[in-house]
């Protein structure tokens, strides 16, 4: 069990024995591309299972099979879908900002990248060990609203631009709520460094001091994602497919592989903040507890969002505004008040 | 120095658009996302209909009618054929009056479950689309059971309908209408008693009852502007005068209201065709009519309650076997025209939910 649960830790250590000076500069580099390449690994994987699930989960939720024709249940009808993208021509518009309109795509895709970086997979299994983690992630995955943007007006097409000056007015709106739901448990660990925060949740996890931050944590974050209730970026009935509408193949590939990364980011960050991240009981190794965890999370968004129909862009906005920001808000008071009562009690005992 | 500049958006919608039922077009004016102007363009699917029923005999024309709203083709047949059997003076057996209730109900019960569906899904409510499609599916199985297709039923004939449905069917549409109350329930639940359901459309693209009547707006829209009016109760044909049903009225003139009384409607289709059922006698399912059709010179108007509103048909006999002239009124056609007046200052998304509850079919509107 303990070889399987620092399986990873024990193949770093060897690809690091390698070298003859195991901390030389070039076995320092040569860690940080195996951390790159694992992490392209982990997006294009998730991509992968994930297009799948959600189009399975779609099925169910909708009392249909999903796809179920190529290879065994369909499980291959993912890579079938990526192999026809890679077919497909790339087309950029005649009247695009040709520069911005190619761009755009790769910073969606790199932000995933950057974000998935400093979560920990397990015991010590940060890519990357940030102290600022949880301040990084946010600052990082906010960059996502430029990404639109620069896809809605690069396009230069009037769906793409009403998508992309929706994706900036929403995603900022739900930004705050989602920094101030964690704002909660930075005050609890007094640390940003998510491997600080998942060694705290020992003995129980952070939805149960935190309960009203993890639901406006999830709220905000399937609004960070665009993902329905909240997918007025690229509402398919109003905008077409918003940001999206004149990319094609590949291009259009790499938005929907950082979707989906986004979405593994956003619930890993879920998962690692308040669900305990890879701890748990010692029957798992700690990094298959934290896929777990992670996966529920996508789970209750793609059931979410099979299920609800759209919001309305005024009533998102008074969602955010009215509702989620003064409650997180409450949530940030109630917890200073409960950690001065806890410091409290010693004294009065004493 | 740069110069500040502000323009209203104009943006085409449709006729290749995924919320456009159809091939419908309209230009919108935008401030931002509120609406300022619609300007809606229509005649992308017209085929000229009633100019080629003056070149086919009457009953090569009943095919025809089938495309025109196709949601509910035995409605469109019932409306022609019974306007040339007002035109001879037809009488047409007991069996056949109450098949022809039987079909007619049916397909406004899947004309209604196409509407709530589709319009749950232009709210982005893909399950209950499904939903309501996988009942339909019951629906389109009866249909083909009798006439062999599953949209353009074309069972109507001048002087009865084409067949006696097959055993199988009355079991069918037993086991169908027992669960009728299975599915308003489910409906209810993902699409109706939602709460962003009712924050998207209740309040929302309000047509006052003034406005409707003076529109002549017709069908479940208007009496969800609180006008108690169905063709079926106001003028009764066939034999609905024999059933015992409600007409639903609701007083919300909203989206919400308009979507909601189709749901109603299920119920009282329902109701009337179980009383179809139970009283249906055994005979012929055609009358002896000659093999020729001439009706004699004259002019005939006849109008059904079509699951959108009033639909009637126009017909001038010139005492040949082909319609001299044949004008079809469309409820769709005529309730579109509320669309520019009410959804202005609504925002883009409302627009698209104000347009999904008229249930327009271009088949219909453009002829």
């Amino acid at each position: 069990m303990d070889t399987l649960n620092n399986l990873f830790l024990i193949i770093a250590a060897a690809i690091r024995g390698l070298f003859a000076d195991p901390h030389s500069v070039w076995a320092d580099i040569t860690m940080d591309v195996v951390a790159f390449l694992a992490v392209i690994i982990i997006i294009v994987l998730a991509a992968l299972v994930l297009i799948l699930l959600e189009r399975k989960v779609a099925g169910w939720t909708s009392q249909r099979p999903g796809p179920n024709r190529l290879g065994p249940r369909g499980w291959f009808q993912t890579i079938a879908d990526a192999l026809k993208l890679m077919g497909k021509e790339d087309v950029t518009p005649a009247n695009a900002d040709r520069l911005i309109f190619k761009v755009a795509p790769m910073i969606m895709f790199s932000l995933p990248l950057m974000t998935l970086a400093v979560i920990p997979y397990g015991k010590g299994m940060s890519p990357i060990d940030l102290d600022l983690g949880i301040f990084y992630f946010l600052a990082i995955s906010a960059l996502s609203t430029l990404a639109l943007l620069m896809a809605g007006w690069g396009s230069n097409n009037k769906y793409s631009l009403l998508g992309g000056m929706r994706a900036v007015a929403q995603m900022i709106s739900y930004e705050i709520p989602l920094i101030f739901s964690l704002l909660g448990v930075v005050m609890l660990t007094e640390s940003l460094s998510l491997t600080k925060i998942v060694e705290a949740q020992g003995v129980v996890p952070f939805i149960v001091l935190q309960p009203l931050a993890f639901v406006i944590y999830i709220i905000a974050g399937i609004a960070e994602v665009n993902r329905a209730p909240f997918d007025l970026v690229e509402a398919d009935q109003e905008v077409v497919a918003g940001p999206f509408t004149e990319y094609t193949g590949l291009r259009w590939g790499l938005f929907f592989l950082g979707e989906y990364g986004n979405m593994t980011a956003v619930s890993a960050l879920a998962a690692t903040v308040f669900l305990g991240g890879w701890q748990g009981p010692a029957i798992l190794p700690g990094w298959i507890w934290f896929w777990l965890k992670t996966g529920l999370v996508i789970f209750f968004m793609m059931w979410v969002r099979w299920t609800f129909p759209r919001m309305r862009i005024d009533h998102l906005m008074h969602f955010a505004w009215k509702w989620l920001l003064p409650l997180s808000i409450l949530n940030i008071l109630l917890t200073g008040l409960g950690i001065y009562i806890y410091q409290l009690i010693p004294r009065i005992g004493g | 120095m740069a110069v500040e500049r502000t323009e209203e958006l104009v943006l085409n919608m449709g006729p290749q658009h995924p919320s456009m039922h159809g091939v419908f077009r309209m230009v919108v004016h935008l401030e931002g996302e509120v609406v300022t102007k619609i300007d809606p363009k229509i005649g992308y699917l017209h085929r000229g209909i009633e100019k080629l029923a003056e070149s086919r005999t009457y009953p090569q024309f009943i095919p025809y009618t089938d495309r025109l709203d196709y949601l509910s083709s035995p409605h469109n047949n019932l409306a022609y054929v019974l306007a040339v059997e007002k035109l001879m003076g037809v009488e047409i057996p007991e069996r056949a009056e109450y098949l022809r209730v039987i079909f007619a109900e049916l397909a406004r019960i899947a004309s209604h479950q196409v509407m709530i569906g589709s319009t749950a899904l232009d709210i982005a409510g893909w399950t209950a689309w499904s939903y309501c499609f996988r009942d339909r599916e019951r629906i389109l199985d009866m249909y083909e059971m009798t006439a062999g297709s599953r949209l353009t039923v074309n069972n109507m004939r001048i002087g009865g309908i084409s067949n006696d449905p097959p055993p199988g069917f009355w079991d069918a549409l037993k086991s169908f209408l027992d669960d009728i109350p299975e599915m308003i329930e489910e409906y209810y639940g993902i699409f109706f008693g939602n709460e962003i359901t009712m924050g998207r459309m209740k309040s929302v693209g309000i047509l006052p009852k003034e406005l409707a009547e003076n529109l002549s707006i017709t069908g479940p829209v208007i009496r969800s502007s609180g006008v108690n009016y169905d063709v079926r109760k106001a003028d009764p044909y066939g034999i609905y005068d024999r059933f015992d049903f409600d007409v639903p009225v609701l007083h919300g003139c909203d989206s919400y209201d308009r979507t909601l009384i189709r749901l109603l409607e299920i119920k009282e289709s329902a109701k009337i065709i179980k009383q179809a059922m139970r009283d249906i006698p055994e005979g012929p399912v055609m009358a002896k009519i000659p093999k020729v059709i001439k009706p004699p010179v004259g002019e005939v108007y006849h109008r059904v309650e079509n699951p959108k509103g009033e639909l009637g048909f126009y017909i001038v006999s010139d005492g040949t076997t082909k319609p001299a002239r044949l004008h079809i009124k469309s409820p769709t056609f005529v309730n579109m025209q509320m669309l520019p007046l009410i959804s202005l200052g609504w925002k883009i998304q409302d627009v698209i939910a104000i347009f999904a509850t008229i249930d327009a079919v271009l088949g219909e509107v453009d002829k």
